[in-house]
């Protein structure tokens, strides 16, 4: 009875360490730990392990997988369904640019030919140089504003177009090489 | 706590806050963050701190005042009266301390004239405490009345009557759907089963709506408090919000609130003491627009892809796990609290016999005053784009406003004497939605404006069922032939043939809707499409 007991506890969750070393791990498994393995606790695991890892690799993904005993493919299905999921590491920098209505009608569309030609990169790509990552966003919800861009994860607004291109500038040097190859 | 102390709190908050003279209310909405509300706020403390010897002013961090276009917005309360201060930088928080806090004299340049329609055309239910309370303490949401509605619910009703005043306040779903809240609750009560969810849709994902962020930012335990209610009245034990990632600023009040109101035992175990128990946890979406469908929703909070599924059976029945839920948004849920403590006729008295109370708006494009707005139902279209928007900017008119996002549809000038509600939006080819406005001008083009809703569907169809994965992606092929000018007289035939069969065989509301925008422009602006047909081909 004893033994059963323990035998029990000793398959409760408290994943053995991630065999890289890597602390990031625990992070990690204290969110899965969090939910008590749960699979439905699914979504709220990767946006921990992206917070921690800053994109979603393979090997995090196989992890997460086991610890949450869900098929990889459901795993690698989730996190390629929704945008917010990265599975390429990001740039140093992130400009991200609302594509909402409001910004729409607001001129958000020659900013973002703007952004692309002076990064030499499309929306949802990264520059050559890892430099900045170009994202795009449905709508941040500040329409009032428009056009809004967040950039490095702060929010700027009525953006025009000599604003995006001194923030990029400051970035990417001013030699204008920046993207290429 | 009982209700003796949720008394007792409300009213030592009440004499707290009385205890100050003047105070100075900072909006911290992310509208207002954005253009630098976080340093004005500073900007008052480190001022006051300085001026205010006798601690006689209090400053306030709280949510949205409304006119988002001309943040950060300040409101100051002194002897004489309220004064609304726009674009306030760091350096003129410093004089409205000294001139106005101080000298009793409003600094003119940047006060904002609350006389207009864009304040006084208002009423205010949802956003009632919003920009008046600080959203990061329980505390003041208790002295402006908050968790009453909870307390009279526990205390005084049982649950099938907070049904009734539910139903007979005529509440009607704000997600845009305009399903009776009532008769959904109704039916989740009714179904025998030990476990039951309610859900609150907090993923906004029209472009051009931020009604439901700035209730989450501004008044996040109204919110909570409606859940609880929805919980009571349908017997359920746990709730979950399913937020956007967009929004952290929300996600982090909603998470205070929450710790706060399990603190007070105002959520938890054994609610104010009655045998009624309840839990609220958050679920953060992760980008995908097709988890506003609420079967979707629902599959996302469950960790897996966000894919709708046929209906019936409906949530009320078989929803979250399998088990009988609740789905309401924000706006619904915000409502229910102000319901149970006025009663369901006071509800009723608002608004149109079918569509009663108010509904958030929010404005924005081509208009003067952007922001958030609250009227009540029935309020003619032409009111708020000219009256509480302003009208368009100089030297453009006004030529079209477009609600519901990607599902809705254009309305022309023809029809601006419309009444708001939800069924004359409909009669038009628009619906309600959640509550985006943007109004275009002359110089927006409409088969553009078409092509980019169609883009938008295109790319957030989520694939399952064929009319939408296919549909969407013809149609946007379509309607960018047309935007390049090289479609024909049988390319539009075409378009109008797929908008039919997309719309009628899609599984859900996303593939159903996703041709409205398309028909509502083709039947009030056929003329712009036939103006971009090739030459040869226009008659």
């Amino acid at each position: 009875m004893a033994r059963t007991e323990r035998a029990m506890t000793a398959t409760k969750p408290a994943p053995a360490a991630h065999p890289s070393g890597d602390k990031r791990f625990k992070l990690l498994d204290r969110a899965i730990n969090l939910h008590q393995g749960n699979g439905h606790a699914l979504i709220e695991v990767l946006h921990t392990a992206q917070n921690v890892f800053g994109f979603l690799e393979d090997d995090v993904l196989l992890y997460i997988a086991h610890a949450l005993k869900r098929p990889l493919s459901q795993v690698y299905g989730v996190a390629t369904f929704y945008h917010y999921f990265r599975l390429k590491p990001a740039g140093e920098h992130t400009f991200i640019l609302c594509q909402g209505t409001a910004c729409y009608v607001k001129g958000a569309p020659q900013l973002q030919k703007a952004v692309e030609h002076r990064c030499r990169a499309r929306f949802g790509e990264t520059t050559k140089d890892g430099k900045v990552s170009l994202l795009t966003a449905r709508c941040v919800g500040s329409c009032g504003l428009a056009p809004v861009a967040v950039v490095d994860g702060q929010m700027a607004s009525k953006m025009s177009e000599a604003d995006a291109l001194a923030r990029l500038n400051a970035w990417l040097g001013d030699d204008g090489k920046a993207g290429a190859p | 706590m009982t209700h003796d102390e949720l008394h007792e709190k409300a009213e030592a908050e009440r004499a707290r806050q009385a205890g100050f003279a003047k105070r100075v209310r900072c909006c911290t909405a992310s509208g207002c963050q954005a253009c630098g509300a976080g340093e004005v706020h500073k900007a008052f403390e480190v001022a006051i701190e300085q001026h205010d010897k006798d601690d006689t002013i209090e400053v306030v961090p709280t949510g949205c005042m409304g006119l988002c276009g001309q943040g950060p917005l300040v409101t100051v309360e002194a002897p004489g009266g309220e004064v609304l201060y726009e674009q306030v930088t760091p350096a003129l928080a410093g004089r409205i301390v000294v001139e106005h806090l101080q000298g009793g004299t409003p600094v003119a340049e940047i006060v904002v004239d609350t006389s207009v329609p864009f304040f006084a055309a208002q009423t205010k239910i949802v956003n009632e405490n919003s920009g008046k309370i600080d959203a990061t303490r329980i505390e003041a949401y208790l002295a402006a009345g908050g968790y009453a509605g909870l307390a009279k619910a526990l205390g005084e009703l049982q649950p099938g009557q907070v049904i009734d005043e539910i139903r007979a306040s005529g509440l009607r779903g704000r997600g845009g759907g305009g399903y009776p809240t009532g008769l959904k609750w109704a039916i989740t009560r009714k179904v025998e089963q030990e476990q039951k969810y309610v859900v609150c849709n907090a993923d906004e994902g029209d472009p051009g709506a931020f009604m439901d962020r700035s209730v989450l930012e501004s008044d996040p335990h109204r919110v909570l408090e409606g859940m609880a209610i929805a919980g009571y009245a349908v017997g359920a034990t746990q709730g979950y919000i399913y937020v956007r990632a967009e929004y952290p600023l929300a996600i982090e009040r909603l998470k205070t609130a929450i710790r706060q109101a399990e603190r007070q035992g105002l959520l938890g175990n054994r609610i104010l003491e009655s045998s009624f128990s309840f839990r609220i946890d958050i679920r953060v979406g992760a980008g995908a627009f097709v988890c506003g469908e609420e079967t979707a929703l629902l599959r996302s909070i469950e960790g897996r892809r966000g894919r709708p599924r046929p209906r019936p059976p409906y949530p009320s029945e078989s929803g979250l796990f399998g088990k009988p839920t609740v789905i309401n948004n924000v706006e619904t849920f915000a409502n229910v609290a102000p319901i149970i403590r006025n009663g369901g006729a006071w509800f009723a008295g608002i608004g149109t016999p079918k569509s009663a109370g108010t509904k958030v708006f929010a404005l924005a494009g081509k208009i003067r005053n952007t922001g958030l707005i609250e009227v009540p139902m029935g309020i003619p279209l032409r009111t708020i784009v000219f009256d509480i928007g302003g009208g368009t900017p100089e030297g453009t008119t006004f030529k079209a406003a477009q609600t519901g996002g990607p599902s809705g549809g254009c309305i022309p000038a023809a029809h601006l004497d419309l009444p708001v509600d939800y069924e004359s939006l409909q009669a038009v080819g628009s619906i309600m939605g959640s509550g985006g406005l943007i109004v275009m001008d002359s110089t927006s083009s409409m088969v553009d404006v078409a092509r980019y809703f169609m883009e938008f569907s295109m790319d957030e169809s989520c694939g399952k069922c064929i009319p939408c994965r296919v549909g969407t992606v013809q149609l946007h092929g379509l309607l960018d032939k047309l935007t390049h000018g090289d479609a024909t007289a049988a390319d539009l035939e075409l378009l109008e043939e797929l908008c039919v069969m997309v719309k009628e065989t899609s599984l859900c509301g996303l593939g159903q809707a996703a041709p409205n925008p398309v028909l509502s422009t083709l039947r009030f602006f056929r003329d712009e499409y036939l103006a971009v047909l090739q030459p040869a081909e226009r008659s």
